[in-house]
């Protein structure tokens, strides 16, 4: 239902700072609430990352479409067809140097106007080249 | 220094097998989010909601919000409407309301609507749902096993009608079907044969219905 493209290889400095775009793609017809989907029983969308080896200083939710659906009586707030979320890295200085990953979830929770599909997590793993 | 790296969309299988490194569903009833069923548990083979059809409803063990355990076979004899949904299933909202009148239309004749949410959270979620929506039937509480016992119901709202032989009569995945078709389904099923007839699978209610926006 969400399709995650693979991780291309994050360089990054220690001491320095990079983005990262974590791009996915829903089948058509289908939405997932956004991070803020503006009703309590809805389940957000939410990137999270470990600790380390770097610092998850911001993760940047695009701009939520607004869809008015059967079911409810307000429009929500929802990601549709292809969407990015980024996150903003930084790298301590004391980083070691070399290959390493960085592991994150993402949850989610996709419905169409007639049905939902169970929560989700899924695991996230980039490739860090920190120099 | 700052650097932008973007990633392309491709198939879900190779996402899966480079940046996925687990997959996970619905874990209802769990106490907390990181106890979730690995997807790759999968339903089991022996029960398929497509060919459930004539089947005997399976048998589950889950607890009302008074804590009272229910089975399948405390409503024997009765025409049931077993709706597994949950607090944030949008669509499943659209046919509460249509569920809430045919309990009160039809309590009295032999017919229950039961309820089965899949919420992780539990009652904390489910019991101010129930009073905001006015929920009039019976709700239970989820779980993986009823879950795994239903064909792994990975699709909400998931809804049978079940005869007063305790066979299924229909499964509807998804908002399949309007009130008036899910009421005379329901009329058919009440003017059918009492509990000590056998009914053969195949009838005219039987159905398997299934929303095509996939």
């Amino acid at each position: 239902m969400l399709s995650i493209a693979p991780s291309t290889r994050l360089t990054i400095q220690r001491g320095g700072t990079a983005d990262f775009a974590l791009k996915a793609e829903l089948q058509p017809g289908f939405h997932v609430n956004s991070n803020m989907p503006g009703d309590d029983y809805l389940i957000p969308i939410k990137l999270t990352w470990n600790k380390d080896p770097l610092e998850a200083e911001q993760v940047i939710y695009p701009k939520p479409q607004m869809e008015k659906l059967s079911f409810s009586p307000n429009p929500i707030s929802v990601y549709t067809g292809t969407f990015e979320i980024g996150t903003h890295f930084k790298a301590p200085a004391s980083a070691m140097p070399g290959m390493a990953f960085m592991n994150g979830k993402l949850r989610y929770q996709a419905c169409n106007n007639k049905e939902c599909l169970p929560p989700r997590t899924v695991d996230v793993r980039v490739t860090l080249d920190i120099q | 220094m700052s650097k932008t790296i973007s990633v392309i969309g491709v198939g879900s299988a190779l996402a899966c097998a480079l940046l996925w490194t687990g997959c996970s569903d619905f874990g209802a009833a769990k106490p907390s989010a990181s106890v979730e069923k690995k997807a790759s548990a999968g339903p089991p083979a022996s029960f398929d909601l497509k060919n459930a059809v004539g089947r005997p409803t399976p048998e589950f063990n889950l607890k009302d919000a008074d804590g009272q355990a229910v089975r399948p076979a405390n409503y024997k004899g009765k025409v049931v409407l077993l709706d597994f949904w949950a607090t944030w299933c949008g669509p499943c909202k659209i046919e509460i309301p249509w569920f809430m009148e045919f309990e009160r239309q039809f309590k009295d004749q032999g017919f229950a609507v039961v309820g089965v949410s899949m919420d992780e959270d539990g009652w904390t979620v489910i019991k101010p749902y129930v009073q905001n929506m006015k929920m009039n039937y019976r709700i239970l509480l989820g779980n993986d096993d009823v879950s795994t016992a239903y064909g792994g119901l990975d699709s909400l709202p998931t809804t049978l009608l079940i005869d007063r032989q305790g066979n299924i009569a229909s499964v509807h995945v998804g908002v399949s079907m309007g009130k008036e078709e899910f009421k005379n389904a329901i009329v058919q099923l009440l003017n059918g044969p009492r509990a000590s007839v056998s009914v053969a699978s195949g009838r005219a209610l039987a159905l398997l219905t299934r929303p095509n926006a996939r």
